[in-house]
């Protein structure tokens, strides 16, 4: 078994919902597709959705929700 | 005056600002910074600089603990806000003072009453200040609603009671709309401001953004004469002129004596701003809402005036009364600032943080660059995108505009996109140079003139 690793394309502030009251996008173990949205990153005040870009089980995520995050940052890992 | 030190709570270019208004009159400034922020540039021109927290700007810029703490720590006399951040937050002025230090800036009842925008309105009904038609006060319900647009027509604003700064808007173009909307704004409002109460405004189409600088001492008030901010995009202001050169003198007359009846009503103390909506076509203008702190473009009010905003109102925090009368103020020339962002005009205003390489900042007679800015810094993504103010005065608006193109080509910012592309297009724009913009101008024209610009300019590349 691989893992596939899903990098931030941007660097900012990372956040695994949609708003404060929102569930998650994606738990940890979920499976995804690569079109998902696994979360978001706030750069200078505007918003861009983040996608899985792979497809895969059991999604781990490497940062939490609010942490800073650099482009090119590993922020979650898929087993395949 | 009572204030010898000044904590700065804020960053970026205003801290810069503040630093250098300080440190003109003699008093010992103190930085804070988030640890995102260590390496900027009012880090470096303070007497002393403390790390106050995270990235984040609620666990840093916004914690108010975090900045009383500081301010404790380094004994100082007073805290600036700047603008943005804590600088509109009543709570915020209590708590300083509370601590035993001075908030630059008006009173937190003052900045709690003028903050909502209901009560503000209210404010304004009774000091004799004209308000856009529309619900007197909060809505209560969609039955309310419907009564207020049958009276004012429609295309109708719902906006949230505690918005501001361009959020919390929704327009509603007939009764269906407004009987889907109204909710979802209300949920809206709730969410965002913790308030879900709502009221009403008639939208006034083509429309000038006008706004008037008043400065108190709790018990004088004058004005700064009035600033043309009508060139916006996503409700937010991209470049400003001082004067609002089209206003009849009759109406700049009203108008100004307006503010200061406004805010003489409340004491005020402090820079401030009353912002309108004026109606070229009918010379009405009307209240839209009061800015409790100093504004990002305040200089093109200091260039055309000579007074520093920023000095008076630390002199008039520290119990000084204002250094000038109404008669001292006379306006001289013209002013335009350019809001220089982070963001890539090609690929629709997308921010883009990075490094700093080449800077080159041009000089001269009538042009001012406040920035945060040097060669190698890194801009961090947490922030808004603004990187500096290109400001440039001349004896008239076209002189001005001449001198604003020159300077604009002599500005290099290099590794990372800026806005000077657009300010290039609009500082060479027919339309522009005539004044013939309103507040939903710029939307149109950057979705056609400017995207053919770009489209020409590609094709030659």
């Amino acid at each position: 078994m691989s893992i596939k690793q899903v990098r931030a394309p941007m660097p900012g502030t990372f956040y695994r919902s949609s708003g404060p009251d929102q569930p998650p996008f994606k738990a940890d173990g979920d499976t995804v597709t690569s079109a998902d949205t696994i979360g978001l990153i706030e750069v200078m005040k505007t918003f861009h959705t983040v996608a899985a870009g792979v497809d895969g089980k059991a999604l781990r995520f490497l940062v939490d929700n609010e942490d800073p995050v650099m482009a090119g940052q590993v922020i979650a890992e898929v087993d395949e | 005056m009572t204030i010898r030190s000044l904590l700065i709570a804020n960053r970026g270019e205003i801290a810069v600002r503040i630093i250098k208004a300080a440190k003109a009159l003699g008093i010992r400034t103190v930085q804070v910074h988030s640890a995102a922020d260590a390496d900027m540039l009012a880090v470096k021109l303070a007497d002393e600089a403390i790390d106050i927290g995270p990235p984040a700007a609620k666990k840093s810029y916004l914690s108010i603990p975090a900045v009383i703490n500081a301010a404790k720590r380094a004994g100082v006399d007073a805290i600036h806000p700047g603008y943005g951040f804590l600088s509109e937050n009543g709570d915020f002025a209590d708590a300083v003072e509370a601590a035993g230090m001075i908030f630059i800036g008006p009173k937190g009842d003052a900045i709690r009453l003028l903050g909502d925008k209901v009560a503000a309105r209210e404010v304004a009904k009774k000091a004799g200040v004209p308000t856009v038609p529309g619900s007197d006060g909060r809505v209560d319900g969609i039955v309310a609603a419907r009564k207020v647009a049958e009276t004012t027509g429609f295309p109708i604003m719902i906006k949230a009671a505690a918005g501001g700064g361009g959020r919390g808007i929704r327009i509603a173009n007939n009764m269906a709309e407004l009987e889907s909307q109204f909710p979802m704004a209300s949920a809206e409002a709730l969410a965002a401001f913790g308030d879900g109460g709502l009221y009403l405004e008639k939208v006034i189409s083509r429309a000038r953004h006008v706004e008037v600088q008043i400065l108190g001492d709790g018990e004088n008030v004058v004005h700064c004469y009035e600033r043309e901010c009508s060139l916006q995009r996503r409700r937010q202001k991209v470049w400003e002129e001082a004067q609002a050169f089209l206003l009849p003198a009759r109406v700049r007359e009203k108008l100004c004596a307006s503010a200061v009846a406004l805010a003489r009503e409340v004491k005020y103390r402090g820079a401030g701003t009353v912002e309108y909506l004026y109606d070229d076509e009918t010379q009405d203008f009307y209240f839209i809402e009061v800015n409790t702190r100093i504004q990002v473009e305040h200089p093109v009010t200091e260039m055309i005036t000579g007074i520093d905003l920023v000095q008076e109102m630390i002199r008039v925090a520290g119990g000084a009364r204002l250094s000038v009368t109404q008669n001292d103020i006379v306006p001289r020339g013209h002013a335009i600032e350019c809001r220089i962002n982070a963001e890539d005009a090609t690929r629709d205003f997308m921010p883009a943080p990075g490094q700093i390489g080449r800077l080159s900042i041009p000089e001269g007679e009538g042009i001012r660059f406040d920035t945060m800015l040097y060669a190698g810094y890194s801009i961090p993504p947490f922030y808004d995108s603004l990187l500096g103010k290109l400001i440039v005065w001349a004896e008239t608006r076209d002189a001005c505009l001449d001198r604003l193109k020159g300077a604009l080509q002599q500005l290099e910012i290099g590794g990372v996109p800026t806005t000077v592309p657009l300010h290039l297009a609009l500082a060479g724009d027919d339309s522009v140079r005539r004044g013939a913009f309103h507040t939903r101008f710029l939307e149109a024209w950057l979705e056609a003139e400017f995207s053919r610009q770009l489209q020409s300019k590609s094709e030659v590349a």
